[in-house]
């Protein structure tokens, strides 16, 4: 973490001072929704947005003390190196892929491609295990929940011109 | 004889194939999404598995049949996934009151006329229910009471702005009587604290306070119905459903009564409903069927079609008045 | 002394070579349902419900008990290997079983929690056995003003843990409460904070957010650290079973505490999740290891298995002798008694003796088959861990979206719980608990909804949170609790100065 010289990264300040504004953004959010419901207490209790409005209120209370905090604090440690953000990236961005694309494609293609993908990119592996378990395990998957459990998930057009 | 018998097989097996296309134009070719619009282990969801059990149990359909709850937002998170699913015949839906209710309170963009009606299935009945220690033998006994308790007295039901506490500002508005209404999140759970003594009164289906009924907790004081319901088998100290009274013989001339129904998606083609209305005739006819609405004491009703559909915007109309009256409707 | 016959009469029934091969199926089909995520136990017994009305009442309700004790034993495994909770009360297993798997001890982890789990499940049988008329009556005494004081008791003995900065410690806490009221308000049935966005109608679920921040986000702390699950070197034979065993006689005393608030908490029925919240607080608090707890104290995975499979087994009863489920599974088997033509409540332990004592019975042997089970396939589980990290990483991610997906059928979940896995990774690394996050999802709205019911009975007074012996106690013990963890605090704090 403290060698700086050799491996840069973003600091650890600006990330932490980024992720207190998203909640107090997320609070203010909170707070409108709120004052929309209605925050006052009526005859009967506390009304819809009553302790979502005080809940709201707490988060950006809570985050102006964590900004403070974390200007203050100023060690020059880094989040994370840029190779190492580079591996969580190589993961969420794939992933991301995936889920955007399941409502279209389907669970069990986006599957296959998503786990194929993976293994042979970050693991390396020959192409007869990767094809093993990426056609294996959607296999299994939809033996399990749609025939055992009858659990339908998404399906696309391979799905529909197999008649699954 | 050997030629005989192959001939008679073949005559059976020509007449079997040739029988199958004039039953049923259209059959499911996949399996059957049953949407609940509510939690598991309620009402509808019941019914919904129990007919699931009896198409399972007796054969009724070539496809697996689904059942899947999609409770959120009192249920509209279900209405609308059918709504979105047009010209989809592997998906159908059971409804509550929540059909009328839902859209009118929460304002989600939904309303009975996006969805296909198929069947009326039933209808559930509603009961006045006090605690049985309690003094009131009669609704009247009741009502008066709770006009001298000046609106302290409890009135315990499922959810807010659904038929409990419609039924509830009826009653208020029938008597001006004045009731505090405590909405909790399932009727067993409404039943029991009426039990425990915690709510002074519920508008609990039959089966969902007749446990306590049979077990001596609760007692039934009217139902709200034209005619009090057909069920003569006595449940506990020789009463049965049918000694109850009408709530409009005790000067409560309130009437409500739940669709039981099932919907399909938008632009369904006439066949396809067809062939659901045919299940659900050959899931009423098993005794299984008989004998859970022998256990709800449900009214039996059934209609499909034209009859249905009118029935359903009747109703519409009618709970868009009550809860307008209410004060029950969006605001936006 | 006739309930020992009766109960001798069950066993007879429950033996039944029928009836024991419906328990061992069951009891795989638990442990399946527990441990695929988003398939929990409520999903599971409501899908196989219908399967089992051929069968004979007894058996069926043998077979889905079975199924039910399985998803308790099964929710425990994936908590402990990838620090994934399969079911809401297995979150507090993995403050202490994940951290033993990435030290390599992830089969005393599992051992533990499984033997915890039948031990809480035995208490709690045993309970239902002997005072089962006597405890149904205490239920009853629980209104809105009650259940609110439990909620907050579950609370107060949870909260001031965590030893992150109180004010991240608040805000993870406050962002988990605004997310449990997104969606219907149950009690004036309006939509609040869901600004016209049809998929925020069911709110934030639990299970999705969990999912999210500790599945996902565990993964991406893994691949930042390279390219590899710690903890592949565990003990892979059956030895380390009999090896944790002699450990866990020394936990008498929070096993004991456990089992208690596990059994308090299935009766009311507040259920297994604060249970086993309260019961890892308490532990936490009241042992001398409490310092270590978090950092794979085997006593923090005994504290809450105990508790809420002591939870989940007591829960069954309120349901028999009331009607009234305490879970969510519970619900489900209630419909599925109803079905049968059983109808619970105070007459079916005097009509339907068979039936019940058959039912008892069945929950004494199939904990101790579910145990047989689970603990025999303690290698296995353990091994999974020796799977290489690329192989094993996609198919966690698959199977995390599958559960996601599956416990609305919508994909929108999938997107969210890949928003919340992000989170995760970006609070864990900038120090803010997730505990307390979690804690509030699941609490938050069922406390403001008992808040909010109270103050409708009593015309808005709050006057109503003391207004008899046993709501009063309750909050008492709920503020000692809040303010022990300031106390102590401020005497260590005031130690410290002087030292």
């Amino acid at each position: 973490m403290s060698s700086q010289g050799r491996s840069a990264g973003p600091s650890h300040k600006t990330v932490e001072l980024g992720v207190t504004l998203a909640i107090a953004l997320f609070g203010i959010i909170v707070i409108a929704g709120s004052v929309k419901a209605g925050i006052n207490w009526g005859a009967e209790g506390p009304r819809a947005g009553f302790f979502p409005f005080y809940v709201g209120l707490f988060i950006v209370a809570a985050s102006a003390m964590n900004f403070r905090n974390a200007l203050r604090e100023d060690d020059g440690g880094l989040f994370a190196e840029w190779t190492q953000l580079r591996q969580v990236m190589s993961v969420v961005v794939p992933t991301a892929i995936y889920v955007g694309a399941l409502p279209f494609t389907g669970l069990y293609l986006a599957s296959m491609i998503f786990i194929a993908w993976f293994m042979r990119w970050l693991g390396k592996y020959g192409w007869l295990t990767v094809a093993a378990v990426a056609i294996g395990m959607p296999v299994v998957t939809y033996l399990i929940f749609e025939r055992w459990f009858m659990v339908p998930l998404p399906k696309g057009p391979v799905e529909e011109w197999l008649g699954l | 004889m050997k030629r005989f018998v192959r001939v008679a097989f073949a005559a059976g097996l020509t007449l079997a194939v040739g029988a199958i296309p004039a039953v049923a134009g259209w059959e499911p070719v996949r399996p059957v999404e049953f949407i609940v619009p509510a939690g598991t282990g309620g009402g509808a969801d019941q019914m919904a598995r129990t007919i699931q059990g009896i198409v399972t149990k007796h054969n009724l359909m070539k496809q697996p049949l689904v059942v899947i709850n999609k409770s959120g937002g009192a249920g509209g998170e279900g209405f609308l996934d059918v709504k979105a699913s047009a010209g989809n015949p592997h998906k159908i839906i059971i409804t509550l009151s929540n059909l009328f209710t839902t859209p009118l309170a929460t304002g989600i963009p939904f309303s009975w006329k996006d969805l296909t009606p198929v069947a009326m299935l039933a209808l559930d009945e509603f009961v006045l229910w006090v605690n049985a220690d309690k003094p009131y033998a009669t609704a009247k006994d009741y009502i008066e009471a709770v006009k001298q308790a000046g609106g302290t007295l409890k009135m315990g039901g499922t959810g807010s702005k659904q038929e409990d506490q419609i039924i509830t500002v009826a009653m208020e508005k029938a008597t001006g009587a004045k009731f505090t209404y405590i909405p909790y999140k399932g009727g067993g759970e409404v039943a029991v604290q009426l039990v425990g003594n915690h709510v002074d009164s519920t508008v609990n289906n039959p089966i969902e306070a007749v446990a306590q009924w049979r077990g001596g907790k609760v007692r039934p004081l009217c139902v709200f119905d034209a005619k009090p319901m057909g069920y003569d088998e006595p449940i506990t100290e020789g009463k049965a459903w049918k000694d109850i009274p009408t709530c409009k013989s005790q000067g409560l001339d309130i009437e409500y009564l739940m669709l039981r129904g099932i919907f399909m998606a938008p632009r369904a083609a006439k066949d396809q409903v067809e062939y659901y209305v045919e299940l659900f005739k050959k899931v009423r006819e098993t005794p299984d069927w008989q004998e859970f609405m022998k256990t709800g004491a449900f009214n039996t009703t059934f209609m499909t079609g034209a009859d249905y559909a009118k029935w359903v915007e009747t109703e519409e109309k009618r709970h868009e008045t009550l809860m307008k009256e209410a004060g029950f409707l969006a605001s936006n | 002394m006739e309930e020992l016959a009766n109960l001798f009469h069950g066993f007879a029934v429950a033996l039944q070579p029928f009836n024991i091969m419906v328990m061992i199926l069951g009891i795989v089909l638990g442990v399946i349902i527990g441990v695929l995520p988003g398939l929990g136990g409520a999903n599971g017994v409501a899908i196989l419900l219908p399967l089992t009305f051929s069968m004979p009442p007894t058996s069926a309700i043998i077979m889905l008990s079975c199924i039910y004790w399985g998803a308790l034993f099964g929710g425990a495994i994936t908590s402990i290997l990838f620090n994934i909770p399969g079911e809401p009360w297995s979150v507090a297993t993995t403050f202490d079983g994940y951290p033993m798997a990435q030290q390599g001890k992830a089969g005393e982890a599992l051992t533990a929690a499984f033997t915890s789990s039948f031990v809480g499940a035995l208490f709690a049988v045993v309970m239902i056995t002997l005072v089962a008329p006597l405890v149904a009556s205490f239920a009853l005494q629980f209104g809105p003003a009650e259940k609110f004081a439990v909620y907050f008791l579950a609370f107060c003995s949870f909260v001031g843990l965590s030893k992150e900065p109180p004010f991240k410690t608040i805000a993870a806490m406050m962002i988990g409460f605004a997310l449990a009221a997104v969606g219907l308000d149950s009690i004036t049935g309006q939509l609040r904070l869901t600004f016209g966005i049809t998929e925020l109608l069911n709110g934030f679920d639990f299970l999705i957010a969990v999912i999210g921040l500790f599945g996902i986000g565990e993964i991406l702390l893994t691949m930042e650290e390279g390219l590899s699950f710690r903890g592949g070197n565990a003990k892979i034979n059956l030895r380390v079973v009999l090896h944790t065993w002699k450990e866990m006689p020394a936990y008498w005393l929070t096993s004991l505490r456990s089992c208690l608030i596990g059994c308090w908490m299935g009766i009311t029925p507040a259920g297994a999740t604060p249970a086993s919240f309260m019961s890892y607080g308490i532990a936490k608090r009241l042992s001398k290891r409490g310092k270590k707890f978090g950092h794979g104290e085997i006593e923090g995975v005994v504290a809450p298995e105990t508790a809420a499979h002591a939870a989940g087994t007591a829960a069954l009863l309120p349901m028999l002798s009331l009607g009234v489920p305490g879970s969510p599974t519970a619900a489900v088997l209630l419909g599925g008694l109803l079905i049968w033509g059983l109808q619970p409540g105070p007459m079916l332990f005097v009509e339907q003796k068979e039936f019940v004592w058959g039912l008892i019975a069945s929950m004494y042997l199939g904990n101790l088959a579910g145990l047989l089970v689970v603990l025999t396939c303690v290698p296995v589980f353990a091994a999974i861990l020796r799977i290489p990290f690329s192989i094993i990483a996609p198919l966690i991610l698959v199977l995390c979206a599958i559960g996601a997906y599956s416990v609305h059928s919508s994909t929108f979940d999938v997107v969210l719980m890949l928003v919340f896995g992000v989170l995760g990774y970006l609070f864990k690394k900038c120090g803010y608990p997730l505990a307390p996050l979690v804690l509030a999802i699941v609490l938050g709205d069922k406390a403001e909804e008992a808040f909010r019911q109270s103050l409708l009975g009593s015309q808005g007074s709050l006057a109503v949170f003391f207004s008899n012996g046993l709501v009063g106690t309750i909050m008492a013990l709920g503020l000692i609790a809040l303010f022990w963890s300031v106390i102590q605090e401020g005497y260590n704090r005031l130690r410290t100065v002087t030292a």
